[in-house]
Order: structure tokens, then sequence, then C-alpha cells
């Protein structure tokens, strides 16, 4: 019965971010409508920097590694181990939202902020829910980890890892769409 | 695949690979004697690639028990956002065609955009 409700928790997760799914699709459209539209303003190619983004990628994708390892840590119960992964997670998750911050501030400071074009509105829109997203991630494993060492693993705790990691994995995803659609595709165009 | 470090550790190098192959690609696009008429495409599809890699490996969409509802609201909500992207482009590339100021304005245009 225990592992019937937990299934059905994970289905409705699942389908929370097939909804997230639908904003990032509608704002991907949006900015492959505009992104030429840069009102004499800069484009893709004069903005953005490849090493910076392949960067953020790396980064990011370690870190889903790290989460992975820290949801199997919680599988064979072992408490610390999965603190420790998700302590990583959270260090490496912030550096990616660090760098991306620092992106968008040297942007903004050239004077190239959302209200210059409207392909720079699609882009601080697009890019920037994902960091919201990750802000919120980061936030989740704050109170992961303050509930592990509370209360330990478990199934309640439990099942909240498997669902952070999901929305994590999600997000790495998403993310690889932003590096080849926005990043690699700004360059390549 | 189940969640084994064995699968994570799949995902993580593959992912890697078709990263940096579509980085460098972009990047260094004369090492590979390719122009950008065939890197777009091709990095198109190492993102595909990858999504189904991350997919499996570290989401394990592969294994799912029974009736396999993952699944099945994942390809309709993909479905839903091909529409919702490839309409809004479709769309908006030839909207241009009715916001002219006058039929001979518009001919003009579609003359010279699409040379008939």
């Amino acid at each position: 019965m225990e592992h019937a409700t937990d299934d059905k928790h994970i289905f409705g997760f699942w389908v929370y971010l097939m909804t997230d799914l639908i904003i990032f699709g509608v704002l991907f459209a949006a900015y492959a409508v505009l992104q030429g539209n840069t009102f004499g303003g800069p484009s893709a190619y004069d903005l953005f920097s490849l090493p910076t983004a392949l960067a953020n990628t790396l980064v990011l994708l370690v870190s889903s590694f790290t989460c992975g390892l820290a949801m199997l840590a919680a599988q064979s119960k072992k408490v610390n181990q999965t603190i420790a992964w998700l302590a990583v997670t959270l260090v490496l998750g912030a550096t990616f939202l660090t760098l991306e911050l620092t992106e968008f501030s040297r942007f903004i400071a050239m004077g190239d902020s959302w209200q210059r074009s409207a392909f720079l509105s699609s882009f601080f829109t697009l890019v920037g829910t994902h960091g919201l997203h990750i802000a919120v991630g980061l936030l989740w494993i704050v109170v992961a980890i303050v509930q592990l060492k509370l209360r330990g693993l478990t199934p309640a705790v439990t099942s909240k890892i498997v669902r952070f990691t999901l929305f994590w994995h999600f997000l790495d995803i998403v993310w690889i769409f932003i590096f080849t659609m926005v990043y690699l595709m700004g360059h390549a165009i | 695949m189940h969640a084994t470090l064995k699968s994570y550790i799949i995902g993580f190098v593959l992912s890697l690979l078709f990263t940096l192959t579509a980085f460098s690609l972009v990047m260094y696009p004369g090492f590979f004697h390719a122009s950008y008429g065939v890197i777009v495409p091709g990095i198109i599809i190492l993102a595909v690639i990858q999504l189904l890699v991350q997919l499996i490996f570290f989401m394990h969409l592969a294994t799912e028990d029974g009736p396999r509802w993952k699944l099945a609201a994942l390809v309709s909500t993909i479905g839903i956002i091909l529409i919702v992207v490839v309409g809004s482009i479709w769309i908006m590339n030839h909207l241009n065609y009715n916001m002219m100021a006058s039929p001979a304005d518009m001919n003009t245009y579609i003359q010279s955009q699409d040379g008939f």
C-alpha cells in the first residue's frame, strides 16, 4: 500500500513537470520568433560567450549526476552519504546560478537589459525562468537536508528526494535545449 | 534501466560526450570542414539524443512498470510543444504578408522575399 501511494505521488509530480515543460515550450516559441528582432541592439552572436555557456552546462550536468548519486544513497539507506551528495549538488547549483546572474548583470551594465529589444526580452524571460526554477531547487535541497538531519530517511523524506531528483534532471534537460537553441545556434546563424 | 550507479555513469559520460561534440562543432567548424547549414541540424539532433539519454539513464523512463502513464504524459506534452513551437514560427514568419500598407506594397514585398 505504501508503495502504491508513493507511485501516485511521483506520477502526480511527473504531471506537474509536464505542465512546466509546456511553459518552457511556449517561452522557446517566443524566443524563436523574436530572436531576430534586435531593434538595432546587439544580436545573440554579439552578446553570448560560448565558453561561459559551456561552463554553465558542465556545472549543471555534474550536479544532475551528483543528485542521482544522492538518490542512490537514499535508496540504500545511507543518511550521511545522501546529505553529502545533496550538499555537493547544492554547491554546484549555486555555482550555476552565480555564473548566470554574473552574465545577466554584465549585459545589464552594458545597457543590454530586457528593455533593449524584443530579442533580449524573450532571452531574459526564457533563461530567467529557468534560473528561477534552479533557485527554487536550491531552496528544496536545503529543506531536504534539514529534514534528513531531523528525521532521517523516513518514507516521506525518501519520496521527497526522489521527486527532487526528477525535478533537477528535468531542469538539466531544459538547459540542454537552452544551450543548443540560444547559445550554440545564436553563434552558428 | 533501473536506478543504479552504472546507469548514472553511462548517462553522465554520454551527455558529456554529446555536449562537448556540439560545442566543438560550433566553436571550431573549420576543424570539421562543416558549414553552419550542416552544423545547425547536427546540434539539434545531438540535443534530442541527449534528451533521450537523460530520460533513459537519469529519469529511468525506459523501465517504467505497468501502464506507462509517464511515457504517455510525456509524448502528449511533446506533441503540444511541437504544435506550439512549429506553429508559432510558421505563422509569425508568414504574418508579414498581412501587415503591409497596401496590396501593391504587399506584392512588392512578396516578390522581393520569394522571387515571384
